[in-house]
């Protein structure tokens, strides 16, 4: 249990400081591999979390399939790939204070929701089989759903996208 | 382990990722802090999966990234669109709206 405490630390501070850089570097390129670092930790919080499938899931969809196409978004978009000092709004101070009072307000209703309630123990282990009956019988039709708008997305980026 | 220290992870990826909508005027920039908030999401439905001993939070976890795929999609379609008709994609010359 302590184990898990201090990877929690270590990987949870690492995922914090990887996110303020995302939002503050001044560099497209940069913030997008600080993502990778961002969704690399939390795919180490889902393991922690005894999610192993979505954990090995982000890995694949995130770090693998979306830090691609940002990074092919950011290099189709922009012409040099460097330091670019238009990356805020002029009024980005504006977002300090928003953040903050929303993280205040969440914090206070966690912490009083929650107190110290702790998560079992001894949980037993999800299996990739329980996780496949409940997408394909209870969650069929939103898996269904799904689908359809991968489809969708599919064929409106290709028309969106296309030069003609 | 606590369950308030995965919540409140959750909520400060949330609140970054709040402020980097906010801030920022490139919209591949937007569209990477929509992925810190939607990892913050996550977070938080695994971690009540592990509270209530289920499997929903599972399966609501995939869906959420199967969308997310979706979103960065069709979003990086869209900036391209805006980049090649006006070299730029600065969020806030996007204005044609404006009344």
């Amino acid at each position: 249990m302590v184990a898990q405490n201090i990877f929690f630390g270590i990987i949870a501070a690492v995922m914090v400081v990887a996110a303020v850089r995302v939002v503050t570097v001044r560099n497209v390129v940069h913030a997008a591999l600080w993502l990778v670092l961002v969704m690399s930790g939390a795919a180490a919080q889902y393991i922690l979390l005894a999610a192993e499938f979505v954990g090995v899931t982000q890995i694949l969809v995130y770090v693998g399939a979306v830090m691609v196409l940002l990074l092919f978004g950011t290099m189709l978009t922009r012409a040099q790939i460097g330091q670019e000092k238009d990356l805020n709004h002029r009024s980005w101070p504006l977002g300090i204070p928003v953040a903050g009072v929303l993280f205040l307000a969440m914090a206070v209703a966690l912490i009083g929701g929650f107190e110290d309630t702790k998560l079992p123990r001894d949980a037993d282990r999800v299996t990739v089989q329980q996780i496949s009956d409940d997408l394909f019988s209870p969650y069929l039709i939103p898996f269904l759903a799904l689908s359809f708008v991968l489809v969708a997305t599919v064929i409106g980026a290709i028309v969106l996208a296309r030069r003609d | 382990m606590l369950i308030n220290q995965f919540l409140l992870l959750g909520a400060v990826l949330f609140c970054l990722g709040v402020y980097g909508v906010i801030a920022r005027r490139n919209a591949v920039m937007v569209l990477m802090s929509i992925e810190l908030i939607l990892n913050a999401v996550n977070i938080n439905l695994l971690a009540f999966a592990l509270l209530n001993g289920t499997t929903d939070g599972h399966a609501f976890a995939l869906m959420i990234i199967a969308i997310a795929a979706a979103e960065v999609g069709v979003g990086l379609a869209m900036v391209l669109l805006v980049y090649r008709n006006r070299r730029s994609i600065a969020l806030d010359e996007l204005s044609e709206m404006k009344g």
